[in-house]
């Protein structure tokens, strides 16, 4: 029994459970389903990016083929139909707050970005809801767009609401002590980077399907959603005025979010909205055009950075100013991603004693811009270990042991940082090592004399991360202006013949839970993985929860799931106890059996099941019959997941193009439930930070026009972009959660872009290159070394 | 998409009939462009005729040169023993285009006709000194491309067969753009007994185009040396987000040089 245990439980790399229907193509998505009576909507979109509507006529759409309802901003308005609210916002430096314009569901009065919907026709097939929109004709008096946001504080006001275009102006840390670190050091490092914009890029495109029963008022809305609950609770009480109860939210198969699905976006709410006005269901599908107009984006950051060094090249001070990007309107988590998510980690995995930011979050006519795998801290990571790699060679130290002396030392937790954080627990030199050890540090120059010789330019690079995920303490997140508690639920069912049903609030839109949380079951209760199945995405039968983002399925939902199992053995120790006739307190449970120690007496965790259900003989005057729990676990701090990365690249000066040819990941999670999944999420992030430090990048021209809208300008990363990726891991188990576990969603593409653009920047030192910025393109990358060969020769 | 008529005759005499029965018809080969344009919205045409039904789809070795259908798919060509023997480099850049769909749907036909800018086939077409046969005549490569997205053809001129001089040796060497893997610039060079052929797509503002001094110099010494001096003009080539003039012309030197083997 022993045996089964194992290969099922904790630690085990077992098969994903729920490959194969997604593997044979049998995945249910939103767009899958389909409703009796359902008619299309199609949203007419704004082709300029910043415009007031003078008129719109629909006149001739309304009498088009097949068209059932077309309607603008103003059924909206007379509806009085709310929009999409920011779920996160924070103090000014000015005393003021977060500056909050609303969103309408459709505009009203004005455009603010290209894809911006100003109108909603549904009609009986796609089709002809796109011919009707055809026929309307909106008249723009178009304005000058915002496009710059470095400079938007010049622009054309976008709202009413935010003068200068400024949403918040927002500062953490001491500024005086950082001030005096960087006028009294003995060295100041600077350096200007930008965080590239990306697209996420989720594989199924959003989608809606709402409808609406007349008899009992009540709507059921279907859709691509990381959080159906969040979802709901938005819905129901800030845009319809409905009860909870009223409204049930399913987030069926989704297909990968990397953050673009956590928000409440117009067209789910208008879907639900026109549902009820029309009596039919109403879906939405998004191509893939329209994913790239309206998902909100990513990044989209500059940071100026002063790093102050004593003689001894230890950090005294660090400074960072920021202006980011936050597009058109104020989406749900847009706020805190540049600023909690982002100031907060600057102390990376470094000791220092001074720590200043402000940052400047900007109105632009762009799309949102709202979290992206990593949200904020990669932003972080990327600026400092692209600094502390500058540093070192300004300073003429090997950048891995400038990192070390500067390092956080082991016995030094739980260490209180400068900007809030108190990291519970880490050890950063055991990565540092093995990572270098897994790539053959010491002998790369070797390497470098040997591609040297073939005519290639080959550099090294690493960044060393941290992040905090596991999102979070609810009063944490309150005090720093957060409008939600960041608990995780799970309720566990136990059936009658011991099988197990798990509803968590989590959500699964690739992350594996249905394997992983049926682990953490299989594992506690002894009983094999097969017998335990996970439920989630529907609100309807789903405890309330928060969903799925910042790494926190594991470290928040699954540890809400370990004690909900935990109360389970409670009571069936007691139920045992009774069977047993022995006192609770002799009752021992291992391997899936109650046993009275120090004899043979015991029962198996089916028959414990069996008679909860069937209580003939049973406690019932001291203890309920049934077996089924609910936890709520609130986290006591973040976790704080970190490690080393080291990429090998070599570049062509002939052409440009950087091959990543090597690279090294060494994590610290944590305890690991599934080792091959976390592997899996390390692949994925580090793809994604490949993407972004070479590939991606979304470009808008001086109109606003995206003018990446598709793949054939949006460079995602394909397989052959990719090293075999060595993967390794320390551990310092989490101190605040049962299972130790820490978060690894998001590690890989936090860590991986300044590895990355560290080691370009190396592999180009010979020719003089000290800067390179993201997306590293072979045409950036063959112009940085025309530039430094025409310098050598002047 | 617009609703369309479609229709799907057996014989180009037959689809002739039948797009001349439409008011604006559009050939439909393998639809790589076509379709997607139609899907967009983008274009609107009376009626599809598939020619796909109309027996051209054949390669046959006709001495000195390889005669291809039109309407054969780029796989069909990629992995054509007569083709690879006879002039590999053309097999190896069918083998190149998009990926697997793409090449068991795309054609040869299909590819010519439209002649974007950085498709593959046009600088093969150029540089094997091909033959275009039509349902009303031959052309010379030299004569067929006229600019970007344009051609020789004329109204309802179907194209039946493409005819490619074996050259003694011949290469075909592109760098993708990152994002679409289109041709960036790609260079196919071609060596017959009177001279060497050189054909640049993807980064010209005109389409396709051969290179008269990278000609000259292999012509005189079929070797990459031969092209170190050469200084490549950045005029009149394309500007977009992923290459400027002068990083593509120094693409254009670049994979020339990996060309010559």
């Amino acid at each position: 029994m022993n045996e089964v245990t194992k290969i099922d439980g904790i630690g085990s790399s077992v098969r994903r459970t729920e490959d194969k229907k997604f593997l044979t193509g049998k995945g249910r998505y939103t767009d899958d389903i389909n409703r009796p009576g359902q008619v299309q909507a199609y949203f007419l979109r704004s082709d300029v990016a910043h415009a007031e509507i003078k008129s719109i006529d629909t006149k001739a759409a309304q009498s088009a083929p097949g068209v059932v309802g077309v309607f603008t901003g103003s059924d909206i308005a007379a509806d009085k139909v709310g929009g999409p609210i920011c779920g996160w916002v924070v103090p000014c430096r000015d005393g003021s707050s977060t500056k909050e314009p609303p969103h309408p569901l459709l505009a009203q009065g004005k455009v603010r970005f290209v894809g911006d919907a100003v109108a909603v026709v549904v009609a009986e097939t796609m089709e002809q809801a796109k011919s009707a929109a055809e026929l309307i004709d909106v008249d723009y008096n178009e304005l000058t767009p915002v496009v710059d946001f470095v400079n938007a504080d010049e622009g054309a006001q976008i709202h009413e609401e935010v003068p200068n275009n400024c949403y918040f102006d927002w500062e953490l840390g001491d500024e005086s002590a950082t001030n005096k670190a960087i006028e009294s050091a003995a060295k100041v490092v600077k350096l200007s980077v930008r965080n590239n914009r990306l697209v996420p890029n989720a594989m199924e495109p959003r989608s809606a399907l709402a409808e609406y029963d007349s008899l009992d008022e009540s709507y059921t809305l279907h859709t691509t959603s990381q959080n159906p609950h969040l979802t709901r609770l938005v819905l129901a009480a800030f845009m319809f005025a409905i009860p909870e109860s009223k409204l049930r939210v399913i987030a069926p198969d989704v297909g990968g979010g990397f953050g673009s699905k956590i928000y409440v976006y117009i067209e789910e709410a208008v879907c639900v909205w026109a549902s009820k006005k029309i009596g039919r269901p109403v879906k939405w599908t998004a191509d893939r055009t329209q994913a790239f107009l309206t998902d909100c984006h990513g990044r989209d950051h500059v940071n100026d950075v002063q790093l102050a060094l004593d003689d001894n090249n230890k950090i005294i001070g660090l400074r960072v100013d920021t202006v980011c990007n936050l597009g058109a309107y104020l989406s749900a988590f847009s706020v805190v991603v540049p600023t909690i998510l982002h100031g907060t980690l600057l102390s990376g995995q470094y000791d220092i004693p001074a720590i200043y930011t402000n940052v400047k979050g900007m109105a632009t006519n762009t799309v949102n811009v709202d979290a992206y795998r990593g949200a904020g801290r990669p932003e972080a990571t990327y600026l400092l270990e692209r600094t502390m790699e500058t540093a070192a060679k300004e300073v003429g130290m090997d950048p891995a042991e400038f990192r070390r002396i500067n390092f956080i030392p082991k016995d030094a937790f739980p260490y209180q940082t400068q900007v809030a954080l108190q990291y519970d627990i880490g050890d950063y030199e055991p990565h540092l090592d093995k990572a270098m050890e897994m790539i053959d540090y010491s002998n790369f120059e070797k390497r470098r004399a040997e591609a040297a010789k073939r005519g290639m330019y080959r550099g090294i690079g690493m960044s060393s991360y941290i992040e905090a995920c596991g999102l979070a303490p609810s009063a944490v997140v309150g005090a720093l202006g957060g409008r939600v508690g960041q608990w995780e639920s799970a309720s566990v069912r136990v059936n009658p013949t011991g099988t197990i049903s798990v509803f968590t609030g989590s959500h699964s839109h690739g992350q594996g839970h249905a394997t992983t949380f049926a682990q953490i079951v299989a594992d506690k209760l002894g009983i094999p993985m097969e017998n335990v199945e996970v439920v989630h995405g529907d609100t309807d039968k789903t405890p309330f929860g928060m969903g799925s983002y910042g790494s926190r399925s594991l470290a928040s939902g699954g540890s809400a799931i370990s004690k909900a199992v935990d109360k389970i053995i409670n009571k069936s120790k007691k139920i045992a106890a009774h069977l047993l006739e022995a006192s609770e307190d002799d009752i021992d449970f291992k391997d899936g059996k109650f046993v009275v120690g120090g004899t043979d007496k015991e029962k198996a965790f089916g028959e414990i099941a069996l008679a909860a259900y069937v209580p003939h003989n049973y406690p019932l005057e001291t203890l309920e019959p049934g077996l089924e729990e609910n936890a709520f676990y609130d986290p006591t701090n973040f976790v704080f997941p970190s490690g080393t990365h080291i990429a090998e690249v070599e570049i062509d000066p002939a052409t440009g193009v950087v091959e990543v040819v090597d690279w090294a990941a060494c994590d610290d999670f944590g305890n690991l439930v599934n080792p091959m999944i976390v592997e899996g999420q390390v692949h994925g992030g580090i793809a994604q930070g490949i993407g972004q430090a070479l590939l991606e990048d979304a470009h808008y021209d001086e109109n606003g026009q995206l003018l990446t809208a598709s793949y054939m300008d949006y460079c995602m990363p394909r397989a052959d972009d990719l090293p075999s990726f060595k993967v390794g891991y320390t551990n310092t188990p989490c101190t605040h959660n049962d299972l130790g576990v820490k978060g690894c969603g998001e590690a890989g593409a936090i860590a991986s872009p300044p590895a990355l653009i560290n080691a370009v920047i190396d592999a180009l030192s010979p020719l003089g290159v000290t800067d390179m910025s993201m997306p590293a393109t072979p045409q950036k990358v063959w112009k940085a070394i025309q530039e430094s060969q025409s310098v050598a020769a002047e | 998409m617009y609703s369309t008529k479609y229709i799907k005759p057996n014989s180009t005499s037959e689809a002739l009939e039948a797009i001349k029965s439409m008011g604006e018809g559009k050939f439909l080969a393998g639809g790589m462009t076509l379709i997607p344009t139609l899907k967009q919205r983008l274009a609107s045409p009376d009626g599809l005729v598939d020619i796909s039904g109309c027996d051209l789809d054949s390669i046959s070795d006709e001495g000195d040169a390889i005669k291809i259908g039109a309407m054969t798919k780029h796989a069909s060509v990629a992995e054509s023993d007569l083709v690879k023997k006879a002039i590999p480099a053309l097999a190896k850049l069918a083998d190149g285009i998009g990926d697997r769909q793409v090449r068991n749907r795309g054609t040869l036909g299909g590819s010519v006709a439209n002649n974007d800018p950085s498709a593959c086939y046009p600088s093969a077409v150029l540089a094997l000194k091909a033959i275009v046969h039509t349902n009303t005549r031959s052309i010379e490569a030299d004569e067929f491309f006229t600019g970007m997205f344009e051609t020789a053809l004329e109204e309802n001129e179907i194209i039946e067969a493409i005819s490619f001089s074996k050259p003694t040796k011949a290469n075909y060497v592109k760098f993708p753009n990152p994002a679409s893997r289109y041709a960036m610039v790609g260079v196919f060079v071609a060596q017959f007994n009177d001279g060497v052929r050189v054909a640049v797509t993807g980064a010209g503002e005109g389409g396709v185009f051969r290179h008269a001094e990278m000609e000259a110099a292999l012509s005189s010494n079929y070797n990459a040396d031969a092209l170190s001096a050469l200084e490549i003009s950045s005029e009149g080539l394309i500007s977009d987000l992923h290459a400027s003039p002068e990083y593509r012309a120094n693409l254009i030197k670049e994979m020339t040089k990996r060309a010559v083997v």
